[in-house]
C-alpha cells in the first residue's frame, strides 16, 4: 500500500518536475527542476530496488551534471528573452509530434498488453545471488563479465575530460604565469645573501 | 507491487517530454541539452524497471553506462556552449552557420 503510494507521489513529482524542466522561462529554474526530477527518479528506481543506481543518479546527475549545467547557465551572460521568442510558434508542431510519439508509444504497450509480443526471458546469468544486496551483485557482475565495458566507460570518460579541457581552455598574454625552467635554475647562494649592519642602520639589498 | 507497465508509462511520458522539450525551445541550446537528459533519464528508468522486474542485473548496468555517457556528453556539450558563446556572444542555434554546413 505504502509502495503504491510512494510510486505515484515519486512518478506525478518526476513528470511535474519534467513539465517545468521544459516551460520554465528562466533556465536556473529549469536545472533546479531538472534536480527534482532526478530526485524522483532516484526514489522510483529505489521502489524496485535498484538502490545503487539510484544513488548513482544523485551523485552523478545531481551532484555533477545539474552543477555543470547551473554553472554555464549562471556564467555566461544570455538574454534568455529574446531566446524564448519562438516558443507559442513551435508549440503546436512540438506538441504534435510529441502526441504521435507518445501514441507510438501507448500502440506498443498495447500490443503488449494484447498478448503479441513476447518479453525476452533472461537466461539466469546475470540473476542477482540469492540474499546480495543490490551494489554488491552489481559488483560482482560489473568486475567479471562485464571487465572490459567497465574500463571503456573509463576510457569514455577521461576523452570527455580531456576534450572538455582542451575546448575550454585559452592561452591569455596578459597574465603572468610560473617560468618552471627558471624556478629550478634557482640555486641557493643567488638568492640568499648575508649582510652585517650596523646598530642603528638599515640594510640596503 | 507496482506493475511494470506503470513504470514504462512514466518512463514513455518523460520521453515524450523530452522530445517536446527540444521542439519548444529550439533556440536555446541549455534547454535543449537538458531536454536530453530527461530522455536519457527516461531510458534509464526503463532499463532499471525491466532489469528489476525480469530479475536480471544487466539492465542496471547497462544503465550505468547510459549515464557514464550522459555525464561525457553533458559535460562536451556544455564546452562546446561556452566555446560557442565567447566567439559569437550569443547561444541561439538558429544561425549556427559557422562552419558552412
Amino acid at each position: 500500500m505504502i509502495q503504491t503510494l510512494a510510486f505515484y507521489i515519486f512518478a506525478s513529482l518526476v513528470i511535474a518536475s519534467a513539465v517545468m524542466v521544459i516551460m520554465s522561462r528562466n533556465p536556473v529554474h529549469s536545472v533546479l527542476w531538472l534536480i527534482v526530477a532526478f530526485f524522483n527518479a532516484a526514489g522510483l528506481m529505489v521502489l524496485v530496488g535498484a538502490e545503487f543506481i539510484a544513488m548513482l543518479l544523485v551523485i552523478v546527475y545531481v551532484g555533477a551534471v545539474a552543477v555543470l549545467f547551473l554553472f554555464v547557465v549562471m556564467m555566461l551572460d544570455i538574454d534568455f528573452a529574446e531566446l524564448r521568442a519562438g516558443f507559442v510558434k513551435n508549440f503546436p508542431l512540438g506538441l504534435a509530434i510529441a502526441l504521435v510519439l507518445l501514441a507510438e508509444m501507448v500502440m506498443g504497450l498495447g500490443a503488449y498488453k494484447a498478448g503479441g509480443m513476447q518479453l525476452g526471458t533472461p537466461d539466469g546469468t546475470a540473476a542477482a545471488a540469492v540474499g546480495a544486496s543490490n551494489i554488491k551483485a552489481i559488483g560482482a557482475l560489473l568486475y567479471s563479465k562485464y571487465l572490459f565495458l567497465f574500463e571503456s566507460a573509463g576510457i569514455i570518460l577521461l576523452v570527455a575530460m580531456i576534450g572538455a579541457i582542451v575546448l575550454t581552455h585559452r592561452q591569455r598574454g596578459d597574465t603572468r604565469g610560473q617560468v618552471i625552467s627558471r624556478q629550478v635554475a634557482r640555486r641557493p647562494e643567488e638568492a640568499t645573501v648575508n649582510t652585517q649592519p650596523e646598530v642603528g642602520k638599515g640594510v640596503q639589498l | 507491487m507496482i506493475g511494470i507497465e506503470h513504470y514504462v508509462v512514466v518512463s514513455a511520458i518523460l520521453f515524450v517530454l523530452g522530445v517536446l522539450g527540444i521542439f519548444l525551445n529550439r533556440k536555446n541550446v541549455i534547454v535543449i541539452l537538458m531536454a536530453i537528459e530527461l530522455i536519457l533519464l527516461a531510458v534509464n528508468i526503463n532499463l532499471v524497471a525491466f532489469s528489476a522486474f525480469l530479475g536480471d542485473l544487466t539492465g542496471q548496468i547497462f544503465a550505468m553506462f547510459v549515464l557514464t555517457v550522459a555525464a561525457g556528453e553533458a559535460a562536451i556539450g556544455l564546452a562546446i556552449l561556452v566555446i560557442y558563446f565567447r566567439g559569437r556572444g550569443t547561444i541561439a542555434v538558429e544561425d549556427a552557420n559557422r562552419m558552412k554546413g
